[in-house]
């Protein structure tokens, strides 16, 4: 097991090497810089501004002095955009927020979901089926930025009850909505996922043994069904935390919440380089570590895998 | 307006919360209005600021940021006209190439020291330091400060400057061509001084709240980025006595409809108008819907480069593109915010102006499309032959939908087909900066409130002349503007120039439309260029 | 000498008229199955039915989607709400088009974008995980580290990149959702293509001096097919909610065209300004086309896939 790990860290590392390098060309390719502007600067500021970020070395030369920075004084480099402060800066700013409420929404999500499948899945055919299947679909066929204004115009305006945005250090009532806003699609999705997988599980002939055997529909629930149920639920919930956790760019837009999101999408948009690159690693290795906990999951769901 | 969610917003505020101030809970010194208790004043911005450090600062929003934090040694009054700053006054030789400064006395930093010249010579060497890269060098080398051009390419020291602390309160500035409105040029944040020992001590995390040191009437006492900027009482600021409001808040809210449902929540003082919404709120919200006009301009450029197409290059058609364009239906019913019709390029608002007659502004449009139809016609282009072209803008709903309209009146009345284009923000620069488009959006503010501003980007040299437009006598009327004493009437034929030969189709002049909370006094909505200081504003009781 | 019985000579000569063993096909069996599924028939009907509207739709229109109606503009709450005495069925947009046939052509769009979304998705993951599986060895692993790095770049990067890049079209739009959709579905195609190599059919196959090309034509992918379809049923409501999400960057396709992404994105922004059905004509659409979708998915599912239930 742990050699396991350790031969899926080691792979992981050219990995993360080649998605620097595409992600580098890959931005430059995009036409403008991040000093294009509205009022051009006139040539020899333009070269004073390029001297200062490095920009007029050759391409493999600044490709190389960003992996050595990283490699040996883990500094992702300045930004662009924001004159006082770096990347690391950005990231150690934005990246708690959309982690705090991206990790609520992801637990919202997953334990409604699940919870909301099962009892489907164990009504089967009755209106609580039909009820939260029906929910669940409307759930995750909503597009999920229309969730924002229809939260604050609700929590807000009418009701005013809750702060229209704003983080404030995470304090509960800045984090409602935006759970919220990023849990619904994928709690549908989850809750569909569950009762699917639930269904089969309740279907399978072990548990129609256990059932033969008069076991109690509680044990059997519990004991039996649950561990396979969770089988094709982990593989979903592996990606989508992932995502939850970093790309909820229309969370930071409406609620002004400060996370990752923002920061990404408005770093591809202002060319702001070194921001668009440090997100774009932090998400590589997220989703890295994410696949190798998601398959330790699965050897500890199914003892038939090992490795 | 509905106060439900105030609480929260207040109970974070009160918690850091400046106590013991003059003015709360009494009236106004000159008007006498009741104050309120809580002078705080919370406003919408739509993007993060970039930097609140002076020299570097290129964002509205982190200019207005600026103009609290520092002053420089000129305001701006409510009405944009010049009044004392730092400096107390200034005097200038004969031909307006050596300006001389006085500084007041009792100016200080937030931490205590003295405002001096030397902070000035040092923030303007600072300015056009190749070292520091700021993007704003340009401002130093349109100052025409002596030497900036050579400072800025490195060629000379930084001390090569044209400027100079004779005694600590004295400030001379030494121009390389004569410039009468110089002082003007000094209500930009470029110029504001900067505490060298601070900025020396924590090079670029100088402007962090909790290193930053201050000598305008506020101090930046909180940054959470893409979040809130709060900004506090400077108690010593030389003129904090007459400052009424403890306490600015700038929100980052994107989404403009977010935003205003926000402000109608009770979140917020002021926020911009979405597109189309002003004549709905100011029936609803009378006391509550501003307007008024601003320094900028928004037009539509003919690419007449050898890139450009041949059709344009064609005076007739651009002049039946630009009279078939209603301005009334974009002014009224797409923007609807009190923005007036552009005939001309600099706004009819810039201080002494005049747009010459125009024809065209007499005409009703009818006239106008008749006209049109017959020049195109004598063009060549018809049902049978109609004209084609490109027009691009950078993706945006506003501009969206001014160019659907624009597209639609062309297309209904003179059968021309268009095909629209938009293009992300910085494609579209690059775009329309490498001449590789037909027809493009383009839109200006003024950095100064003088016309050549606004006409200098017709000059065939000028860097923002995405047009390649090229007239010599242009070129040799902006060249006398620079040193002439009346101007006005070199700036009129200009424009005289523009109406004829249609470079560009000015569409709309730009009006400032927010909702402001009516008990925030005195929002300086006569100054074209929305200088707006903090200082100047109070919160009246409800 | 085996004597010729009468039985055997009836045989051969049915076989030779192919009357009497009427092979039942793996995939008419599929098909039965789903026909028997009301749920999944339900939605194709109902999906059908959008369809019409959106070929027959226009017959009815009185607006085109890119006129402006210049007497409604004006006063969008006041005189462009739903009317059938106007022409404007749906109402019209914060610019006076009508939207009756702006939400026909947006969802047009939608369907277009999922359809052939999903399209260059199958074709090209099942091209590439076919290769990966089949021929194994260095070149899977290549291929497969190839796939798992772009998988690592999120998604939303190169969609912005691609079209910032390349510039707005139909064209780049469907370029951008493919480039990000065949990745999972190259490595479903690679994972079942390694075990039916092992198959002994495909072994007799080889046995028998069948070449590489025929025995991946006729032998892997008609056995692929199952899976492929349903994979790729899923992807369609995956793509439209991905256009979706491009509208709302601001990234979608130019104007006069437009897509239910983008009509919903303006309409959830005018929604508080008592404009509703700016909202809620393109959403019914939107939502409707990927109800049914994912029950048709469901459906396929179960017929194309039977031990998988």
């Amino acid at each position: 097991m742990l050699s396991y790990i350790i031969r899926r860290l080691l792979v992981a590392i050219p990995t993360i090497l080649l998605l620097i390098i595409a992600c580098f060309f890959l931005m430059h390719f995009a036409p403008g810089g991040p000093f294009t502007s509205e009022r051009p600067p006139p040539p020899a500021v333009l070269a004073n501004l390029e001297a200062r970020y490095g920009l007029d070395q050759p391409l493999w030369k600044q490709l190389w002095d960003y992996v050595t920075n990283i490699v040996l004084h883990f500094d992702f480099g300045p930004s662009f955009k924001f004159k006082d402060r770096d990347v690391n800066d950005i990231i150690a700013q934005g990246f708690p927020i959309s982690l705090t409420y991206g990790f609520l929404s992801f637990l919202a999500a997953s334990s409604v979901g699940i919870v909301l499948g099962c009892v489907a899945a164990i009504r089967h055919n009755t209106w609580i089926d039909y009820f939260t299947v029906s929910l669940g679909i409307a759930a995750q066929a909503l597009p999920n930025f229309i969730m924002g204004p229809i939260l604050i115009l609700t929590f807000t305006l009418w009701l005013g009850l809750l702060p229209g945005g704003g983080w404030n250090g995470g304090q509960w009532q800045y984090l409602v909505m935006p759970v919220i806003a990023l849990s619904t699609s994928y709690m549908g999705s989850i809750s569909r996922i569950t009762r699917s997988s639930m269904l089969e599980v309740l279907n399978s002939n072990f548990i129609r043994t256990a059932r033969a055997k008069g076991l109690p529909a509680r044990t059997i629930i519990w004991r039996h069904a649950l561990k396979p149920t969770m089988m094709p639920v982990m593989s979903y919930l592996g990606p989508v935390f992932v995502y939850v956790l970093t790309g909820s760019v229309f969370v930071d837009i409406y609620f002004s919440t400060g996370g990752l999101g923002q920061a990404f999408v408005g770093s591809a948009l202002s060319r702001d380089y070194s921001v668009l690159l440090g997100v774009t690693i932090l998400y590589g290795v997220l989703t890295v570590v994410v696949n190798l906990l998601t398959d330790l999951a699965y050897a500890w769901l199914d003892p038939k895998i090992r490795y | 307006m509905q106060k439900k969610t105030r609480l929260f917003v207040a109970g974070l505020l009160s918690s850091t919360f400046i106590t013991g101030t003059a003015f709360a809970g009494g009236t106004h010194p000159t008007t006498g209005e009741p104050l309120a208790d809580d002078q705080t004043f919370i406003y919408r911005v739509l993007d993060e600021h970039t930097s609140v450090d002076p020299q570097v600062v290129e964002d509205v929003s982190g200019s207005e940021i600026v103009r609290d934090l520092f002053e420089g040694l000129m305001n701006q009054d409510a009405d944009g006209n010049l009044v004392p700053g730092v400096a107390t006054g200034y005097t200038a030789n004969e031909d307006n190439t050596v300006y001389t400064f006085t500084l007041r006395d009792n100016a200080k930093w937030s931490n205590g020291d003295p405002v001096t010249a030397s902070d000035f010579v040092f923030a303007w060497q600072r300015a056009a330091s190749p070292e520091l890269a700021s993007a704003y060098q340009w401002y130093i080398e349109l100052m025409s400060i002596e030497n900036a051009s050579a400072v800025i390419a490195g060629d000379k020291p930084l001390d090569a400057l044209g400027v100079k602390a004779l005694d600590d309160l004295t400030f001379e500035v030494t121009l390389s061509a004569p410039l009468p409105y110089f002082p003007q040029m000094t209500t930009h944040s470029t110029t504001f001084p900067a505490p060298q020992k601070v900025v020396e001590m924590h090079g670029d995390a100088w402007i962090k709240p909790e290193n930053i040191v201050s000598n305008g009437a506020y101090v930046l006492t909180e940054h959470l980025p893409q979040e809130r900027s709060t900004r506090e009482r400077n108690t010593m600021y030389w003129d904090n006595d007459a400052t009424i409001i403890d306490k600015v808040v700038a929100l980052v809210i994107n989404d403009e409809n977010v935003a205003l449902t926000r402000y109608m929540a009770g979140e917020l003082d002021r926020t911009e108008m979405p597109a189309g919404q002003f004549p709905r709120m100011s029936k609803e919200h009378p006391e509550e819907a501003i307007s008024f006009p601003r320094l900028c301009s928004y037009y539509y450029t003919f690419n007449l480069s050898d890139s450009g197409p041949e059709e344009f290059k064609d005076v007739r058609v651009r002049k039946a593109l630009a009279l078939t364009v209603d301005r009334k239906i974009i002014t009224e019913n797409v923007m609807a915010g009190g923005q007036t019709e552009a005939f001309s390029f600099a706004p009819v608002a810039t201080a002494g102006f005049e747009p010459p007659e125009a024809k065209m502004a007499s005409m009703s449009q009818a006239e106008r499309d008749a006209m049109a139809v017959e020049l195109l016609a004598e063009a060549g282009f018809g049902k049978d032959n109609p004209l084609k072209f490109n027009m691009m803008y950078n993706t945006s709903e506003g501009h969206k939908k001014i160019a659907v309209a624009m597209s639609q009146m062309w297309k209904q009345k003179l059968g021309v087909e268009v095909e629209l284009s938009n293009q992300e923000w910085k494609v579209f620069l690059e775009t329309r900066g490498n001449q590789d488009f037909e027809l493009a959006r383009g839109a200006w503010c003024g950095d100064y409130n003088e016309a050549s501003t606004f006409l200098d980007l017709m000059d065939s040299e000028s860097g923002y002349n995405d047009g390649k437009f090229e007239s010599a006598r242009v070129d040799e009327l902006l060249a006398s503007a620079k040193t002439s004493g009346d101007t006005t009437p070199l700036y009129t034929e200009v424009e005289q120039i523009i109406a004829n030969e249609v470079p560009i189709i000015p569409i709309y002049h730009y009006a400032g439309v927010y909702m402001m909370d009516s008990d925030v006094g005195n929002w300086p909505v006569n100054n074209v260029q929305q200088n707006w200081y903090s200082k100047d504003l109070y919160k009246i009781a409800e | 000498m085996f004597a010729k019985s009468q039985k055997a000579q009836d045989l051969a000569e049915d076989v030779a008229s192919e009357s009497v063993v009427k092979g039942r096909s793996l995939m008419r069996d599929a098909w039965l199955r789903f026909i028997q599924n009301k749920a999944a028939m339900g939605c194709s009907f109902v999906l059908g039915m959008v369809i019409l509207f959106v070929i027959i739709g226009p017959l009815f229109a009185v607006w085109n989607h890119e006129e402006i109606d210049w007497a409604t503009m004006g006063d969008v709450r006041g005189l462009g709400y739903p009317s059938i005495e106007s022409g404007h069925f749906f109402g019209v947009d914060d610019l006076g088009r009508d939207l009756f046939s702006r939400t026909i052509q947006a969802t047009q769009t939608s369907l277009l974008v999922g359809l052939i979304g999903a399209a260059m998705a199958l074709c090209v993951g099942t091209l590439y995980g076919v290769t990966a599986g089949y021929f194994g060895g260095r070149l899977d692993t290549a291929m497969m580290a190839f796939v798992d790095i772009l998988l690592a770049i999120p998604t939303t990067l190169i969609i912005i990149l691609i079209l910032v890049v390349a510039g707005k079209s139909f064209i780049t739009l469907f370029l951008a959702l493919g480039a990000v959709s065949w990745l999972t579905m190259s490595r479903i195609v690679r994972g079942q293509t390694l075990a039916l190599k092992s198959r002994e059919f495909i072994e007799a196959a080889r046995a028998g001096g069948v070449s590489d090309t025929a025995i991946v034509t006729r032998h892997i992918v008609p056995n692929l097919a199952g899976v492929v379809i349903v994979y790729a049923s899923i992807l369609v409501p995956d793509m439209i909610l991905a256009e979706s999400f491009i509208s709302f960057l601001g990234l979608g396709i130019s104007e006069p065209n437009t897509s239910l992404g983008a009509l919903i994105a303006e309409g959830a922004g005018t929604m508080a300004y008592g404009t509703l059905w700016q909202l809620l004509f393109p959403l019914f659409f939107y939502v409707t086309i990927i109800i049914t979708m994912f029950f048709i998915g469901d459906g396929l599912r179960d017929a194309l896939d039977p031990k998988d239930r």
